[in-house]
């Protein structure tokens, strides 16, 4: 796929429902510089998605989808739960594997991908919820990692299973009463962003959505870093606000809380040398090319 | 050979997969009609005379003919719109697969989940399906069957659907110009046209424009 694809057909085009004639005229494929700023003015990846009004993880999933760098050369693999209901409304490639492979899933499409397509840099991005990443998939999501496979996992932590009814995750906090833990969760929160740095992986960011600009440069970087270095991993809290007994709009005042100070997902990041020098150089390389683009546009009189 | 013949339906709630039944798919220049396999040449014309005998025939071109993923895709587009003017048939198109929400608008779209709705409200009784991906096709046909009185052909580039009425094989532009060929001789033999009159839309990026 490449973003020389995403053409109708001539004959056919005028039939085509609206939403399809948009993406083609003013999606962002192929733009160097897509982000979350071009949301409302371009057509968005994401048509439709059948989550709750108000659920934070369908904001993630805008976020990341206009953050993408090249949305034409990713696929996704999504796994079970809430994510897997908005996939069919995505206009980027994915593939749904069963629960708890997805990085098994990922490293081979990874390989295949990088045999199969040489010359093109083809991104492979998992996303899947915390009870397919850190409990029943943690074997396969480590082991991908200790093998540093070239791939960004990207986990939507709600902090427990949502999908089912509410019962205790690895990633629920301690103490924690939910509709099926009732006698509260008895253990820590799994720390799986040290996990994730012990296990190999080059860049690590735990973060909530409530801010576009730091989800965008958050996947930005570990999808930069994924293409060069090696494994990387973003954490982002994705409240289920059912399941935690809020109304439709305090999701954004939830993450905002979780993430002040003293909160459990204060913004943090591990990065590894390697990876520092990587981004510094993306930086200075778009730095250069915004500069130069600048110079180049005629002064109007 | 299997006895389970594939007619246009109302068959039953849940008809049965026809490759269950026994049927099988056409060899190389072969076609089936009603699960009877046939040479190809032979399903041209019932084909031609099951769109000209129809009041709302009508084309489904689904993602692999309505994308221009290669150039001879383009081709088989503009092989479809001639078709579609010659015959004459409507053109809906099935866009994509994803269950969309509140509803598809009946009128200019089919979806495989329920293709019997926009069959049931534009009163489609003969159709096309081209360049929809195999198992959404299979899909769909078996619900048309099961639920509607429409007459599916299936121009299939693959190996075909044992769940179609009728189903041609590794469908390319050259067939799809032989079909063409055989509305327009047929016609010029007398055959005339049944199809209702009808004017097809054309989507604007803001819904459909009116004439």
């Amino acid at each position: 796929m490449s973003k020389e694809k995403i053409v109708l057909c001539e004959d056919l085009a005028d039939i085509m429902p609206p939403e399809y004639q948009e993406l083609v005229e003013t999606a962002t494929f192929g733009n160097q510089d897509r982000g979350w700023k071009d949301i409302g003015s371009s057509k968005e990846l994401i048509e439709q998605h059948s989550l709750c009004a108000g659920c934070p993880e369908s904001i993630a999933f805008r976020y990341i989808l206009a953050s993408l760098p090249a949305p034409e050369d990713t696929v996704f693999v999504g796994s079970t739960g809430c994510t897997s209901l908005v996939f069919p409304h995505v206009a980027v490639h994915n593939i749904h594997s069963l629960f708890g492979n997805q990085n098994a899933i990922a490293s081979g499409l990874k390989r295949t991908l990088k045999a199969r397509f040489p010359d093109v840099e083809k991104d492979v991005v998992v996303l899947a919820g915390d009870g397919a990443t850190v409990d029943i998939g943690l074997d396969m999501t480590m082991q991908s990692w200790f093998r540093q496979e070239k791939f960004t996992t990207i986990c939507f932590d709600n902090e427990l299973y949502a999908n089912t009814g509410g019962q205790e995750s690895g990633l629920m906090q301690k103490g924690f009463v939910a509709k099926m833990a009732p006698n509260g969760k008895n253990f820590e929160k799994v720390r799986l962003p040290e996990i994730a740095r012990e296990a190999g992986c080059a860049y690590v960011a735990l973060l909530t959505v409530s801010k576009p600009n730091r989800v965008e440069q958050a996947i930005k970087n570990a999808i930069y870093v994924a293409r060069e270095v090696g494994p990387t991993f973003v954490q982002l809290y994705t409240p289920c606000i059912l399941e935690i007994g809020k109304q439709s709009m305090e999701g954004l005042d939830e993450m905002k809380e979780s993430e002040s100070i003293g909160g459990r997902f204060v913004q943090k990041e591990y990065i590894t040398e390697e990876a520092q020098k990587l981004l510094d150089s993306i930086k200075e390389e778009t730095k250069a090319r915004k500069k130069a683009a600048k110079a180049k546009k005629p002064v109007n009189a | 050979m299997s006895n389970y013949e594939v007619k246009a339906g109302p068959e039953a709630f849940l008809p049965p997969a026809a490759a269950t039944m026994g049927n099988v798919l056409p060899d190389p220049g072969e076609a089936h009609i009603g699960g009877k396999l046939v040479p190809e040449d032979d399903a041209y014309d019932l084909a031609a005379r099951k769109i000209l005998a129809a009041k709302v025939p009508t084309i489904f071109p689904g993602p692999l003919v309505l994308w221009k993923w290669t150039d001879h895709v383009a081709e088989k587009a503009k092989a479809l719109r001639e078709l579609a003017v010659e015959a004459p048939m409507r053109l809906i198109p099935m866009a994509d697969y994803r269950p969309k929400y509140p509803k598809i608008i009946q009128e200019y779209e089919i979806n495989p989940n329920h293709p019997n709705l926009t069959i049931w409200h534009n009163k489609i009784d003969v159709c096309i399906f081209i360049g929809v991906h195999c198992h959404m096709a299979n899909l769909s046909l078996k619900i048309i069957r099961g639920g509607t009185s429409c007459y599916t052909i299936a121009m299939c580039a693959m190996a075909g659907h044992e769940d179609a009425c009728l189903s041609f094989r590794d469908a390319d532009l050259n067939m799809i110009q032989k079909l063409t060929a055989k509305i327009k001789k047929l016609k010029s033999e007398g055959v005339e046209s049944q199809a209702e009159p009808f004017t097809q839309f054309v989507m604007g990026p803001s819904g459909p424009l009116t004439p």
